[in-house]
């Protein structure tokens, strides 16, 4: 089931007596999720995207704009005719109710023609309980069971209806590390099984970049990208995309286009052909950077991180913004870590050049560098 | 006694002489005239140790009319107060705007004296000579005829003493229930929606268990308060409650030990034995009944 949002807008309305105007939650957002896909909905806190969340479930509605499941116009129907299945950050398990009680919570709520037999209910809530391995746990209760457990009830009282379309929000916040990993690929497991369409929300970008098929950045309620997740990494709209993404974070430099050429503090970086002349922010990846004793770029070395599949190099530039700038490299021989300064290469496909006002995305042929 | 437990007992000690003194020492004392058979309240003298008073009381007809009424008192408002409470509490977390006004107003007769609020009632109850009262004037309006609510028959008595404890009692059960319903998290709601849960559904299978430790607080709290109900029959019957018949277990103690009657601290000890056990009994009841609800 293809998942369409057309010009959504969400706009609360100001709270309290002094408070006026309204907050625009979400901002004219337009996008497509394809059929059966894993997309990850990223993006800072307050962005909007659980809201977006709300709005796809029906919990909020929307102040203008449009919202299709399939060719189905769905915008302003109630959520239980949507064929939602939603997981919340906290799970929202009923406490007082088992594992199994819980899952048939939803197929209990069915009336009329939908509403299936007794037996008919616990066979399907067993199918699912097996789908997400909790079958040994159904007569438990939810305080009983590990944050990894509750969440597989959560996603199984979600599944049972067979939904079109399932919703997670902020699936492994609750998580502590070790399980978060394990969970994630639980969850793309489970997706992959079912085949359903899935929309999840997080902040954690490598959370978003590691199981997704898709994924929509937003900030401050505005749509700044949507892709494949390496698509995004390796081509960045803008610089806060660029930033957002990647771990660690790109190396951001303040830099001057010239006559073709990138200038970092005054020394010639790169040549950028196309790019037009001006002020830039110039974003570089960490794997960006190769040490090179004729390399372009140099930098005050502070510290060698060996972390033994690949080696982290902590350095400073006077062009930097942040002051440090982190690059890894493949192996730990190439650089002295005595030295005191260390000369890099740039990769031109891992340079990125933004305007300094608009932080719009400025491009150039990387493709005819020279190299080195 | 290691040193530790030495100190304890040295920080425990004024609060043990505190709950000695007033608490302990008064329960055995109570307990030891209860079974003083003939007790001379001018010369502090006994004739013998026994259940008399025991038996004297319990075939006391003022007493077996004091038992009766404190049952049907607590019958009727312990479960009519509570399921009112509920019923308003419900109300007001559904509504947003003035609903701080609707606390306030609802939380009115809790800080209003009883004897004030027992005036009210005697007002609009009470048929004089001159008037029918306002409750028998709005009686009229249905075609039913006046009854003297206050000095009446028995029913109309018991009735209005029941409607003046709700009234008395409500307050505060809305006050707790409305912030046990304001701590069931939202999403528990948010989740019921999206699977189209109807909101009968909602309350009886979602927001009813989730206040119910809170219920369970005020049913046994209620039966307590209930059981030693005294001041609300004087507030609307004045102090001869055995003329009226509308005594109660607290009021016949107070009346054996200070009523035109009294002066039979025996028989009052022996009396407030007797409602201990009723209470201590019922309330082990409620704890277990509930108590295996729960884990059910």
């Amino acid at each position: 089931m293809n998942i369409t949002l057309e010009n959504l807008t969400k706009r609360f309305p100001a709270r309290g007596r002094k408070a006026q105007g309204e907050t625009t939650a979400v901002r004219d957002l337009s996008f497509q999720v394809p059929d059966g896909m894993l997309v990850g909905l990223l993006g800072p806190s307050g962005c909007g995207k659980s809201t977006t969340l709300n709005m796809i479930c029906g919990l909020e509605t929307p102040t203008s704009g449009k919202i299709f499941f399939g060719e189905e116009d769905v915008t302003s129907l109630a959520p239980e005719l949507r064929g939602v299945g939603m997981v919340f950050q906290n799970y929202a398990l009923y406490p007082h109710l088992t594992v199994m009680q819980n899952i048939l919570f939803p197929l209990e709520n069915l009336k009329g023609k939908d509403r299936p037999t007794r037996q008919e209910m616990r066979r399907r809530a067993l199918e699912t309980a097996r789908l997400v391995q909790i079958e040994e746990l159904l007569e438990r209760r939810p305080r009983e069971l590990s944050g990894g457990q509750q969440q597989r009830v959560a996603i199984a009282r979600a599944l049972v209806k067979m939904p079109r379309v399932l919703l997670l929000d902020e699936p492994l916040s609750n998580l502590d590390a070790r399980l978060r990993l394990q969970t994630r690929e639980e969850i793309c497991k489970i997706q992959k099984k079912t085949g359903i369409t899935t929309l999840f929300v997080t902040h954690d970008q490598e959370e978003a970049m590691s199981i997704s098929d898709w994924i929509v950045v937003m900030k401050e309620g505005v749509l700044m990208q949507q892709g494949a997740p390496q698509q995004v990494y390796d081509d960045p709209q803008n610089l806060f995309v660029a930033k957002f993404l990647g771990t660690p974070p790109i190396n951001v430099f303040e830099g001057l286009v010239k006559n073709g050429r990138l200038l970092l503090d005054g020394q010639e970086a790169l040549s950028v052909p196309g790019a037009p002349d001006g002020d830039v922010w110039v974003g570089i990846r960490p794997e960006g950077f190769l040490p090179h004793p004729q390399g372009t770029v140099s930098c005050a070395l502070d510290r060698v991180e060996v972390l033994g599949r690949d080696t982290s190099i902590v350095c400073a530039h006077p062009a930097c913004q942040s002051g440090t700038v982190r690059a890894i490299i493949q192996s730990e021989n190439q650089v002295d870590p005595a030295g005191k300064t260390v000369r890099f290469a740039l990769r031109p496909e891992k340079v990125f050049l933004f305007h300094r006002e608009t932080e719009e995305r400025i491009r150039f042929d990387c493709t005819s560098q020279a190299g080195l | 006694m290691d040193r530790n437990s030495k100190k304890a007992w040295l920080y425990l000690l004024p609060s043990l002489v505190l709950l000695g003194a007033f608490l302990i020492y008064p329960l055995i004392d109570v307990l030891i005239y209860s079974v003083e058979e003939c007790y001379n309240f001018a010369s502090q003298t006994y004739q013998g140790v026994g259940l008399y008073n025991y038996s004297y009381v319990l075939h006391d007809p003022y007493f077996l009319q004091a038992v009766e009424n404190t049952f049907v008192l607590v019958v009727i408002t312990v479960p009519c107060s509570t399921v009112l409470a509920l019923l308003i509490s419900t109300a007001l977390s559904s509504i947003r705007p003035l609903r701080q006004l609707f606390q306030t107003i609802y939380f009115l007769p809790y800080v209003t004296n009883t004897l004030a609020v027992g005036l009210v009632f005697m007002v609009l109850f009470q048929r004089t000579e001159y008037t029918d009262g306002l409750v028998n004037l709005m009686l009229g309006w249905f075609e039913a005829g006046p009854i003297d609510f206050i000095n009446g028959p028995h029913w109309a008595k018991m009735f209005v003493l029941c409607f003046y404890t709700i009234w008395v009692v409500l307050p505060f059960k809305i006050l707790v229930l409305t912030s046990a319903l304001a701590s069931v998290s939202e999403e528990y709601y948010k989740a019921a929606r999206v699977d189209g849960t109807s909101r009968t559904r909602i309350f009886f299978r979602i927001t009813l268990p989730m206040i119910s430790p809170m219920i369970v607080y005020l049913v046994i709290t209620g039966f307590i308060g209930a059981f030693k109900a005294y001041s609300d029959a004087v507030a609307l019957f004045g102090t001869d409650l055995n003329a009226a018949g509308m005594n109660t277990i607290v009021g016949y103690v107070y009346d054996m030990l200070y009523g035109d009657s009294g002066g039979y601290p025996s028989y009052a000890s022996a009396a407030a034995i007797i409602l201990f056990v009723i209470v201590l009994t019922i309330t082990c009841v409620n704890l277990l009944v509930t108590r295996k609800r729960i884990s059910d």
